[in-house]
């Protein structure tokens, strides 16, 4: 269980899940997988607990450990718990040659955490990650479905206090914030 | 030059809704392809063109087509990679952002051509939001007659869904996307059988770049032969490169093939020059996989020509002195730049992303990035650059799956280029003790 909430998924997820499984040939529904994880993830507190994962195979019809292997595999699934908002900085090729070690070593230092922890009010988590395809508007960073691009400390400093204040949980699926 | 064939319309206000993409001439491939002509003269059109492989490889696409098979009663596939996650390119979310019906237009001429009925565009998971943006074309094009039963009235129906990963670079291998896309690891399968034989679910599958199938648009609409007519040699058609690094000017161009290196880099039109007036030291042309050419050799190749932006002039001189267009990823590394730390960093990325199937590959990512590390702390010595070397040597070619061989080239082109620099640091760098950093670069 996840802080002792039943793990099911709401209506409206099991539809969509259940749309997602027709869009493979009969006996192909496991493609959904990753989709379908993405939604767990959304759902179930940022991350996939073994209930999770279990309940998963459950709804596809597929043995756990099937998912279990799939989820160790993608970079995105969280295999422990995580902040509200999980800040991914870019730390490859352009964003490195244009800052990404700064933006990281600041952000471990406004947060006072090291990358890969959550801070202790479970606010945020900071990850460093492989290039995602922004080069031409390096340094940047992901949270939630968010790109933020052309990044400087400053911008990196607005952010973290926007997401603060704003205190919701962070998630790929939801919808993205209009883009310039 | 400057002929434009993919982005033409990109400045259009609102080309990424139907209407506007209609109005501008969109969907006309469709109605030409499914109205007027067969499946096979679509095939050989595209032969005509010359359009090669955008995704990397540069193969040849109407003969990756012909090759498909199709047995009676078997369902065929095409899919589309946009899983982009090689370091330096970001054509794709560009095309896919602003102009989502191209590429949808372009699946759907494609499925036609290839006998089709249900298609998949793969996208990689941290473009969710880009998804959403096709999900909704795609609606559009259903709730316009582009898809669904019996297209424009013939016997035509194809299905086409977007299918999100969920962050690994191996998922831009074909058929690691593949296994990918059947809910599984993304592990690449051992070739023979191809993907045109066996690929998803068993089944004779195209497995196609999103550039490669937004190109067949134009292709269609103004036939193969005057596609042909614009680049240069065997490098037809325009590209996209995506430009990033040390420059004035980054973003996506489309250029059509033939346009000079040094114009690439120092025009205004495309990059324009090196940021805060440094002098270039080296560019890593079409991804961080092709191997690192100093600037000399970028500008030159080896026989004093000038160097163009196409297949055969980027790779003129093999790898002793050239390089490839690979995914038209094009890297800028200004005169400050430290080619060994930057290694360092892509040798991070090969191993942080090699799958693990083939040891030579796991192993050998883990050592290179251990022994550079090793460099840049000043704890290295002279033999250290010799067993670099000998590492690289010993993954390329040696693995499943070209991520090994992606892994290699990089090492192997910096020691070839820059092995005086490798070995002033091993002799000038202080010896660094500071396991902070080592931690945080360790911890995921
Ligand atoms: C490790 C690795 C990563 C790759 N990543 C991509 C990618 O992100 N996008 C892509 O289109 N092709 C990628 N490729 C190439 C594909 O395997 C395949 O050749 C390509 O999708 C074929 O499409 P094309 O002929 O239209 O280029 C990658 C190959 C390897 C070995
Ligand atoms: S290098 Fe950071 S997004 Fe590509």
């Amino acid at each position: 269980m996840n802080n002792g909430k039943e793990i099911k998924f709401s209506d409206e997820s099991l539809a969509l899940v259940q749309r997602m499984m027709k869009r493979y040939p009969e006996g192909k529904q496991k493609s959904a997988l990753i989709p379908i994880l993405h939604i767990a993830q959304a759902e179930f507190d940022g991350w996939l607990s073994s209930e999770t994962m279990d309940y998963v195979a459950s709804v596809i019809g597929i043995l756990p450990v099937e998912v279990y292997e799939v989820a160790s595999f993608y970079s995105m699934f969280n295999m422990k718990p995580v902040g509200k908002c999980v800040i991914e900085v870019c730390r490859t090729s352009s964003c490195w040659l244009l800052g990404a070690e700064d933006v990281i070593s600041h952000l471990e230092k406004k947060l006072n955490i090291k990358t890969g922890q959550t801070t202790s009010d479970g606010m945020f988590t900071l990850k460093s990650v492989e290039c995602l395809g922004s080069c031409g508007t390096a340094p940047m960073m992901q949270v939630g479905a968010d790109y933020y691009e052309n990044l400087s400390l400053d911008k990196v400093d607005s952010l973290v206090e926007r997401f603060r204040a704003d205190g919701k949980r962070k998630t790929y699926t939801d919808k993205a914030e209009a883009r310039n | 030059m400057g002929k434009k064939l993919l982005l033409n319309n990109d400045h259009i206000p609102g080309i990424n809704t139907y209407e506007v993409y209609r109005k501008n001439g969109g969907y006309a491939s469709v109605e030409k392809a499914i109205k007027t002509m067969t499946p096979e003269a679509i095939v050989e059109e595209v032969k005509k063109s010359g359009l090669r492989g955008r995704g990397g490889a540069g193969f040849p696409t109407g003969m990756k087509w012909s090759f498909l098979a199709k047995p009676e009663g078997v369902a065929r596939y095409i899919v589309c990679n946009a899983d982009e996650s090689e370091p330096g390119t970001f054509k794709d979310r560009y095309l896919m952002e602003r102009i989502p019906h191209l590429l949808i237009e372009g699946m759907i001429t494609s499925s036609f051509a290839l006998g089709a009925n249900t298609s998949y565009i793969y996208i990689r998971g941290e473009y969710f939001y880009v998804a959403r943006i096709l999900e909704q074309a795609i609606d559009e094009a259903y709730a316009n007659g582009w898809l669904g039963k019996n297209i424009l009235g013939s016997d035509y129906s194809l299905d086409l869904y977007v299918q999100v990963g969920a962050g690994a670079y191996i998922c831009g291998e074909e058929t690691a996307l593949l296994e990918s896309l059947e809910g599984k690891r993304g592990n690449p399968r051992i070739k023979p059988p191809f993907p045109a034989i066996a690929g998803l679910y068993g089944c004779p599958t195209v497995v196609n770049n999103v550039e490669t199938i937004a190109a067949v648009v134009p292709i269609i609409n103004n036939g193969g032969d005057e596609y042909a007519k614009v680049g240069i040699g065997k490098s037809t058609g325009t590209k996209l490169i995506s430009a990033s690094g040390h420059i004035n000017k980054p973003g996506v161009y489309e250029i059509e093939m033939g346009i000079t290196v040094e114009d690439f880099i120092y025009s205004d039109e495309w990059c324009g020059g090196i940021k805060n007036g440094k002098k270039l030291k080296a560019v890593v042309a079409g991804g961080s996989s092709v191997p690192i050419l100093p600037a000399d050799l970028i500008l030159k190749t080896a026989n004093g020509e000038p160097r163009l932006m196409s297949y055969e002039s980027l790779a003129d001189g093999g790898f002793a002195t050239g390089t490839m267009l690979g995914s038209g990823g094009f890297i800028v590394m200004d005169e400050t730049t430290s080619i060994v730390k930057n290694l360092w960093n892509f040798t991070r990325f090969y191993h942080h992303e090699s799958c693990g199937q083939c040891s030579p590959c796991r192993e050998g990512t883990g050592w290179m990035e251990k022994v550079l590390h090793k460099i840049i702390d000043g704890h290295g010595s002279l033999s250290d650059v010799d067993l670099l070397w000998d590492i690289q040597s010993k993954i390329e070619g040696k693995t499943i799956c070209p991520l090994g061989d992606a892994a290699a080239w990089p090492v192997a082109s910096a020691i070839r280029h820059f092995r005086a620099e490798f070995e002033d640091h091993v002799r000038n760098s202080k010896k660094v003790i500071d396991p902070k950093r080592l931690v945080s670069n360790a911890v995921y």
